[in-house]
Order: structure tokens, then sequence, then C-alpha cells
């Protein structure tokens, strides 16, 4: 029993949730239900928001903000598609580094803060540090799972056609681990985001972070709603976006195309 | 070289190098001879002293009490609200958008909010905090799980006339199983680090309280017997969770085992 839905039921569909839970929220701190101290209402959240889309330190903020998720995952996969495909390519390594991995892996980043607040401080180098580490872990396990999920067939094939060690890697081995790396890409884009944040909200990196912490500190509630709210926008654009890319990067793929087995 | 010299050398590989990584680890601390990073040995001296077991009652029951929690909870409703998500269409269009949105929060970004909102930094704050944000890998897994289940398993249990809860019971909820458990994964790692970020931005105990107070206070053996014990953590919960998986699962396998492909 499936409804046949237009894409314009569709659309109607998701304005009026949309507008559904905007009211709700206004509704509620409006009537008391949630006193306005603790939940400033829709309406004065969204005025707020406006009011501070208008001012250079919001964009400055979201630009710092930015920057961080950009380069933490930027220097994570540079680290990281290289150590997995050599890890990925030999068993030998893999073996070696199986029982380092498997510790550090599981750390949460977050137990790092102390120690970049003494070491690096609050500089950018500590947030892209941050923001690398835990990207680096769900990077380089999908690459280490691409590479040794290359199809032996192929590989026997070109090896048989007298293909070199290293051409065998950019042309077999690397293709059929693109999918992973993609799928890895997009979960540490979300990663990196969630540290750059943090390491702006812990230890006063600038960025959008450290607005919300200033925010709490002196009580602005409007201001820390409005900010918490742009945060979230920010994590669905980037969650888009990266999604939409991984999309791309695969286009090519057998996984994509119709009709495929 | 032959197979087993290669074995042999790969196994050795495997103790050789996590041995050669703590051992270049104490060798550094030591020449460092800094109180930043103290040696080695002298952490995990702390970490015996500190963690096994005089202050175990005190910090690391609570860091778990809060992470099975909120776990629980986050269990229970994503199971409970990705079923009826998973089946309808409807419903799909109703709340993907709010899901969408929640799902991309960067979380530290609603630890203020959290205190402002619950006026409470203590269980309360904290567990929500955690249940909140293990939702969405167990919401999205259930989801994804009840809508990719054959349609033949639920039209025949619909043939032999089971009603709808008993055909959830039955055939939705095994079906779904292995997706919602792979999910439960995710977001018990999850949990360990929305603990430590929780008790690090305000509490009164707990392990993440631990860590910034050694921090604040540059008690800095205690601070890295912190963040060993953080890794420990994260390392333990997710080896009983494999373990616990591969019983749940068992029949699983055991069925994927004999079915032909």
């Amino acid at each position: 029993m499936r409804l046949r839905l237009n894409r314009l039921t569709e659309a109607l569909v998701f304005a009026l949730s949309i507008a559904a839970a905007l009211a709700f929220w206004e509704v509620i701190s409006r009537t008391g239900v949630i006193s306005q101290k603790d939940l400033p209402s829709m309406s004065t959240t969204f005025r707020e928001l406006w009011s501070l889309v208008q001012t250079g330190g919001f964009w400055v903020a979201y630009v710092q903000t930015v920057r961080g998720w950009a380069l933490g995952l930027g220097v994570a996969a540079v680290l990281a598609i290289p150590i997995g495909i050599l890890l990925g390519s030999s068993d030998f390594a893999a073996s070696a580094f199986r029982v380092p991995i498997e510790f550090l892996r599981p750390i949460p980043s977050a137990a790092l803060i102390p120690v970049l607040f003494l070491t690096l401080g609050t500089t950018l180098k500590s947030e892209i540090f941050l923001a690398a580490f835990g990207a680096f872990w769900p990077l380089l396990v999908q690459t280490m799972y691409g590479v040794r999920d290359v199809d032996p067939v192929a590989l026997d094939t070109a090896r048989s056609f007298g293909v070199g060690r290293v051409e065998r890697l950019y042309r077999i081995k690397l293709p059929s681990a693109v999918p992973y790396i993609a799928t890895g890409m997009r979960i540490a884009s979300g990663v990196s985001l969630i540290l750059a944040f943090t390491a702006e909200l812990f230890m006063g990196n600038p960025g959008l972070g450290q607005k919300v912490n200033f925010a709490q500190s002196f009580g602005l509630e409007n201001q820390l709603y409005a900010y918490a709210l742009a945060t979230g926008f920010l994590g669905l654009a980037i969650h888009l976006f990266s999604t939409a890319a991984e999309r791309r990067a695969l286009r090519w793929h057998p996984s994509q195309r119709l009709g495929a087995a | 070289m032959n197979r087993r010299a290669y074995l042999a050398a790969r196994i050795a590989a495997e103790i050789i190098v996590p041995v050669a990584l703590l051992a270049g680890w104490q060798l550094w601390t030591m020449h460092l001879d800094s109180q930043k990073f103290p040696r080695l040995s002298t952490i995990l001296v702390e970490f015996k002293d500190i963690w096994l077991f005089s202050e175990f009652g005190t910090h690391v029951v609570p860091s778990l009490e809060r992470i099975g929690l909120g776990f629980a909870i986050a269990v229970a409703a994503g199971i409970a609200l990705g079923i009826p998500l998973g089946l309808s269409r409807w419903a799909r269009l109703w709340t993907m958008p709010h899901i969408e949105y929640w799902r991309a929060m960067p979380p530290p970004a609603l630890l203020p909010i959290s205190i402002v909102l619950l006026h409470s930094i203590g269980n309360v704050q904290k567990v929500s905090f955690i249940a909140f944000f293990c939702l969405f890998p167990i919401l999205l897994n259930t989801i994804d799980g009840v809508r990719g289940i054959d349609p033949t398993f639920v039209d025949t249990a619909r043939s032999y006339g089971l009603g709808t809860l008993e055909r959830i019971r039955r055939v939705v909820l095994p079906a779904a199983l292995p997706q919602i458990v792979a999910g439960m994964r995710n977001s018990l790692s999850l949990a360990v680090i929305m603990m430590v970020l929780s008790e690090y931005f305000s509490s009164t105990s707990g392990v993440g309280y631990v860590l910034l107070i050694s921090k604040n206070t540059f008690d800095f053996g205690p601070m890295w017997a912190a963040i060993l014990l953080i890794g420990v953590l994260g390392y333990l919960l997710n080896l009983l969770f494999v373990l616990a998986e591969r019983r749940l699962l068992a029949w699983h396998r055991g069925w994927r085992a004999t079915a032909p492909v």
C-alpha cells in the first residue's frame, strides 16, 4: 500500500512540517510552558539572529569555524589516505600497527583538550590539530578497508598483463577504494566540524564556539540560542555538501549506476 | 622468504611495534624531562594510585552511570521511533527535516543550552545531553534497517494473519536488528565522547571533571592518568559491545552462512 505522492505534496509537507515546529516553539515559549528566560521564543531568536547576521563579527566567527573545519579535514585527508593505502596494501604493515590503531581510535579527541591547552594554547594550530586528530581515524579505517576490498580477479588480471606495482596501485586499488574513501570523508567532515567547534568552546579559539561560550557566560540567552541555531545551519550545510560531494565522487561507480546487480 | 617465516615475522611485528611505541614514549618523556609530559612510568603509577580503585567509586562510577543511562534511553527511543518511521513514508516526510537538522548540529553547541533549559549541571542534564546525541545513529540506522527489509517477509507474515504488533516483533525487528546494532555501536563510542564533553563543561564529578580540575591546577600526572583512563574506557566499552553483539547476532550470522547467496 504505497501512496503515490508527487513532488508538490512532498514540498508542501516539508514546508508545513517546519512551520509547525517553529509555531510549536513559539507557543511553548510564549505561553510559559518553558519560561522565556530559559527558551527565548522563536520570533525573538530569529530577530536576534537577523541582527547578528548584519554584524561583521558574526561572519568573522562563521568563517573562522569554517576554516577550522576545512583545515582539520584537509590535514586529516593528507595524512589518513596515504597511510591508509599503505596499511591497506601491506598485510605486514597492517598487523604491525593493528594494536596501536585499535587503542588510539576509540580515544575521544575531547580528552586531548587539556594537553593542547598546555602545549599549543589558544592558537589556530591547536584547533586544526584537534579537528584533524578526530577526523583522521574514520578516514584511515575506511581507506584501509577500501584498499583491502579490491577485486582480486582485477588485480590478478592486471598482474598477468604485466602491469607494474605502482600502476596497479593507482589504476586498480585506488579507484576501487574511492567509494570507501568518499564515505570516510563524509564521516570525517562531520567529526572535523564538531571538534573545530569544541576547540572554540572549550579553549577559547575564535569562532562560533567562542561566541556561544561568551553568550552563556554573560547570560545572553537570546544570543546563545541564535548562535546555536546558526551553528546548526552550518552543520546542515556541511552535511548536505559532503553528502552531495560523496555522490558526485561516486557517479562513475557501479553502485550508482541504474540496473547494477 | 617462505610462508612460515613470513607469518612469524608478522606476529612478531604485531607484538614488537606496540612495545617499541611505548618504549619510545617512555624514552622521549625521559629525555624531555618536562612537567607537562611526565614519564610514561609516572603516568602508569598515577593511574594505579588514582583509578585502581581509590577514586573509582567517586568519579568513574558516576561517568559510567551517565553513559549507561544516556545510551539506554537512546536505544529505547531510537528503536521505538525508528520502526514506525521506517514503516511509514508519511511519518518520514513529516519528521525527516527535523532529524536532518538535529543530527547535523555539532553537539557542543547545545551544551550551554542544555544547562539553561534543564536548570541542571547534574545527572539530568548530562544524561539528557548524552541520550539526545546518541539517539541519531540508532534512529537513522533503525529507519534504514526497517526500510531495507525484503517486502516478501512482511507480506508473508501478513498473509499468515499476524497482527501489526506481532509482525513488528517477529519479523520487522529481527530483520532490522543487524543494522540497529551497528547504529548502537556508533552510539556507544559517541556516548563516551558526550560524557567527557558534558563533564568537562560544568560538573562536580566524573572523569571529565577530574580531567578539567587537574589541568586547571597544573597537576599533570593525574591529568595524563585521566586521559589514559578515558582511552581505556572507550576501548573496553567497545570491546564489551563487540562481544555482546556476537552473541546477540549469532543467529543472524548462522543464517547468513547457510543461506544461498
